[in-house]
């Protein structure tokens, strides 16, 4: 079902009742995890609440960066945090920002700026309303740009992840084994004079599509396997495993901090696009989350693995290939997992009061592996401290 | 006792030679002269101190490594007399079929360049050469007018050479039995069969841990993997050659791996080194040679199509133009029995004086080639250790793959082990495949030439070269394209013709390497 058809089944206008027997691939609401705007939006008031609560995982450096919560760069709405942009960008004036459109996707829309004159026209009706009176087409987010990205070969890329996910209370999330890194096929440069050419900064398959050097037997992918295979031999195996921890835990957290306001329909289910950069420190960061990820296939082996994607999704929320029924429990047996593994199981986790956030160390059996031990609510974290 | 004793001090001497031209030689002799300020150094023991005092500080160690890799490749000892040709490749019908492959080389090349109108080399002018300059990290993009190149040759022409090669002096009787060998080459040299491969590839066995297979999801790693690491460290510690050469048996883990194979092609990135290749670059920036655009071709339709390697598709061209101007390179003709081909200035054609080596390195390359360097961009992304990683796999193992030669390692022993294998272990697969017009040699040929680069998931192909390595023989590749014409023998009975006999074999890249080896040469019933 697409986003559209979601919109019309919950609306409250059209007083849709889906019966039992049918699981629809959308949260009612899954615009507060997708939307560029709401993710943040959530996520900071998750790490407020966090640092209210005293929790230790919104611990704090000396520079008040949070210390395990800070993996979404700097952003602001516009037009509203137009005056909170302009104070941040006056700090440092020679840093490059990105602007996205709130509700788009497959890069339309993006530009790069490093002149506070490039977005004037938002400073105009920079009222301190609550955006949702804006018209959507407007609004837009700026975020601070990474412009020191992990390079291979000279080109920035970045990675995709599908991740699925059941129920958002208790949280179950499946993060899919085999998901690639998409190369821009131009060398990457921070230069001023480039930031206009999207083929070297936006890495969306349907940009880099359009370039000369486009190939379309490989599609400018990777597997996320190769990259780990690269990154292990050229920087070793310790920061390479704390990266991938990194983003699991990136992920737990950005579901953790929608999930209070997720409208956990039994009837749903998501499978989500994670849009992750890493820089040249190998600090992942997250960028955006899609709730439609593009499946149509740019190369063979990209039509493989769509396929198996769908094949694996479905298995996990439809089990046994019969009548749906929505009552079910949502707990898949191990064998249908396909290429997925369970990245965060909520009632798992609390039930034996240690926190088997089963991360997945491609191959190693999953276990309470250099594991957080949690007791009623409280994390405390032992892995990279 | 006398032969060997001299035999021995021969090779230590001709060691030495070859040593005492090397930056180690200076280097130890720096060292020996400063350490004569240390106060342990005393004029009565002198010798023995300063042997002492290199002991300690590692220095033998160096020494030791570089003796080590010098006698990897050392040819087998041979009568004091002998020729230099013997040297290279000690039968002459050999050396005569490497002779005339050369020459149709050569022949074609010309042609195309004159054909082509275009100069075996040129000087470029200054634009030209700041142009290329700017753009020396980039060069994939660089879009020349390929279209009327064509590669100097492919795999299966040198196939179609090795196939006709005949021993002259060999008369096999004309009657068939069941000795006779049923595959395309029909050169009698000596080959290992399974119960001595077994015992060359002893660490390969079933009570011995691998990785690739005893580091795979099911197996904990306090069982092989923890222990295997850590002495991998141990051995990156002591820094010696032998002792990683003999770790490397049973694969290296992924974090080791760049450091255990420069200490096993006892590589060093020294100053001198980075100058080397600096000038290198030089020398490409300022003149352009005619294998340039063949190498620019050859990336283009290998490497920039894979989908491993094409993130590294400006490595490649990196490496490979400068290696083709290597002059260095030339040493490893000593002991390869091709020969540089030699070219002549313009209009002095046959006069010795005005001969040079075309191209530089002597080596011309040829379809798939730049498949040689491109695994190698997962381990190393500085340009000149890259580049000497590459040089010294090449002068090692790889020149093997595209010469005549009968050495064990040569591409032409290689091509009779995979035959005789399967021949002897799977005759009834060897036979209805030949009767249906696919000779299996047909279909394997492409991989060993490549050492199967391009055909395996790139983290087996990186566990296969691990093996190359250690057993200092590239006979694993032979043993490895029969264990996988084994594992798909079911399918490969019901085919009916070469292309459906292809079609079961073109894929690859799921296959796991280690398995297949070890079931093929340990656990099959003979």
């Amino acid at each position: 079902m697409s986003v559209q058809t979601i919109r019309n089944v919950f609306s409250v206008e059209t007083g849709y009742r889906l019966s039992d027997d049918q699981i629809v691939n959308h949260f009612p609401n899954h615009y507060e995890l997708t939307r560029k705007d709401l993710m943040v939006k959530n996520i900071k008031r998750y790490r407020k609440e966090l640092e209210k609560e005293g929790s230790p995982l919104a611990e704090k450096d000396e520079n008040g960066k949070y210390l395990y919560l800070d993996f979404v760069p700097v952003t602001y709405m516009l037009p509203a945090d137009y005056n909170l942009f302009v104070e941040e960008f006056r700090k440092s004036p020679s840093s490059t920002w990105i602007m996205k459109p709130c509700g788009k996707a497959q890069g339309k829309g993006i530009f790069l700026i490093n002149k506070l004159s490039q977005i004037k026209k938002w400073s105009r009706d920079s009222k301190t309303s609550s955006f949702v009176s804006q018209s959507t087409k407007e609004a837009y987010v700026i975020s601070l740009y990474i412009n020191n990205p992990l390079l291979i070969g000279g080109r920035k890329f970045d990675l995709r992840l599908y991740v699925l996910v059941s129920t958002y209370r208790p949280l179950r999330c499946y993060m899919y084994k085999l998901g690639f890194c998409r190369f821009c096929t131009v060398k990457y440069t921070p230069s001023t004079s480039e930031l206009d050419n999207m083929f070297v900064h936006l890495t969306n398959v349907a940009i880099q599509k359009h370039g000369e050097d486009y190939n379309h037997i490989h599609g400018g992918k990777w597997t996320v396997n190769n990259l780990r295979l690269y990154l292990e031999s050229t920087r070793g195996k310790e920061v390479t495993s704390k990266l991938f921890d990194e983003i699991h835990w990136i992920i737990v957290q950005s579901l953790k901090a929608v999930a209070p306001v997720m409208n956990n329909d039994k009837h749903c289910f998501e499978c989500y696009g994670y849009d992750i950069i890493i820089d040249d420190k190998l600090k992942p960061w997250l960028i955006e989350v899609n709730a439609s990820p593009s499946l149509t296939s740019s190369t063979a082996n990209d039509r493989i693995l769509k396929y198996n994607l769908i094949n694996d999704t479905l298995n996990i929320a439809v089990p046994n290939g019969e009548i749906p029924d929505c009552k079910w429990n949502k707990s898949p047996p191990k064998e249908v997992l396909g290429n997925y593994e369970i990245l965060y199981d909520e009632e798992l986790a609390q039930g034996d009061g240690a926190d088997r956030e089963l991360r997945s160390r491609p191959g190693q059996s999953l276990g309470p592996k250099g594991g957080r031990s949690r007791d009623s609510g409280r994390t405390v974290l032992t892995t990279w401290k | 006792m006398l032969q060997e004793e001299s035999d021995l001090s021969l090779v230590i001497a001709q060691i030495v030679q070859k040593l005492k031209g090397s930056s180690l030689y200076a280097q130890l002799e720096r060292q020996a002269w400063a350490s004569l300020q240390r106060p342990e150094i005393k004029l009565e023991s002198l010798k023995e101190d300063i042997k002492e005092y290199f002991k300690i500080s590692g220095w033998e160690k160096k020494l030791q490594n570089a003796v080590y890799s010098e006698l990897s490749v050392f040819p087998s000892p041979s009568h004091p007399a002998a020729p230099p040709e013997h040297l290279k490749e000690p039968l002459v019908y050999m050396r005569k079929a490497q002779g005339s492959w050369e020459k149709r080389i050569l022949k074609s090349l010309n042609s195309m360049c004159t054909e082509l109108s275009i100069p075996l080399a040129r000087k470029r002018p200054v634009g030209e050469q700041k142009e290329l300059l700017n753009k020396w990290n980039e060069m994939g993009t660089d879009e020349p007018d390929l279209s009327l190149f064509r590669p100097v040759y492919a795999p299966k022409d040198f196939l179609e050479v090795l196939i006709n090669l005949r021993n002259p002096n060999y008369e096999n009787g004309d009657s068939l039995s069941f000795r006779t060998h049923l595959g395309l080459i029909q050169v009698p040299l000596k080959v290992k069969d399974i119960p001595e491969l077994k015992e060359f590839f002893v660490e390969l066995g079933l009570t011995t841990g691998q990785l690739g297979i005893d580091d795979s999801t099911q197996v904990p790693p306090e069982l092989f993997e923890n222990e295997h690491v850590r002495i991998g460290q141990k051995v990156l510690a002591e820094q010696d050659s032998a002792a990683a050469q003999q770790y490397i048996r049973q694969g290296s883990p992924t974090a080791l791996r760049a450091e255990l194979w420069a200490l096993i092609l006892n590589i060093s990135s020294q100053p001198e080194d980075i100058l080397y290749y600096e000038q290198l670059k030089t020398n490409v920036i300022q003149h352009d040679l005619l294998v340039d655009s063949l190498i620019y071709k050859d990336v283009k339709l290998t490497a920039s199509n894979d989908d491993y390697y094409f993130v590294f598709e400006d490595y490649l061209y990196q490496v490979l133009l400068c290696f083709s101007r290597d002059t260095s390179v030339l040493g490893h003709f000593a002991y390869n029995s091709a020969s540089p081909p030699k070219s002549y200035i313009r209009g002095k054609l046959g006069l010795e004086e005005y001969a040079v080596f075309y191209p530089p390195n002597g080596v011309i390359p040829f379809h798939g080639f730049s498949m040689y360097v491109a695994p190698l961009c997962f381990l190393y992304h500085e340009p000149s250790k890259l580049y000497q990683i590459f040089r010294e796999m090449y002068v090692r193992f790889f020149f093997r793959l595209h010469s005549i030669s009968s050495h064990p390692s040569g591409i032409v022993s290689l091509c009779l082990l995979f035959e005789t294998l399967l021949q002897t272990y799977l005759p009834q697969l060897f036979y209805h495949l030949r009767e249906i017009g696919a000779q299996p040699l047909r279909i394997s040929f492409k991989w060993m030439v490549r050492a199967f680069s391009g055909y395996l998931a790139t983290d087996q192909l990186l566990l296969l070269w691990d093996r190359i390595l250690g057993y200092n023989s590239l006979e694993i590749l032979a043993v490895l394209a029969a264990a996988v014409f084994a594992f798909r023998a079911v399918n490969l009975m019901e085919v009916t013709s070469l292309a459906a006999a292809e079609a079961v074999l073109a894929d690859l890249s799921t296959l796991k390497v280690m398995p297949l080896l070890q079931i093929f040469l340990f656990a099959t019933v003979t």
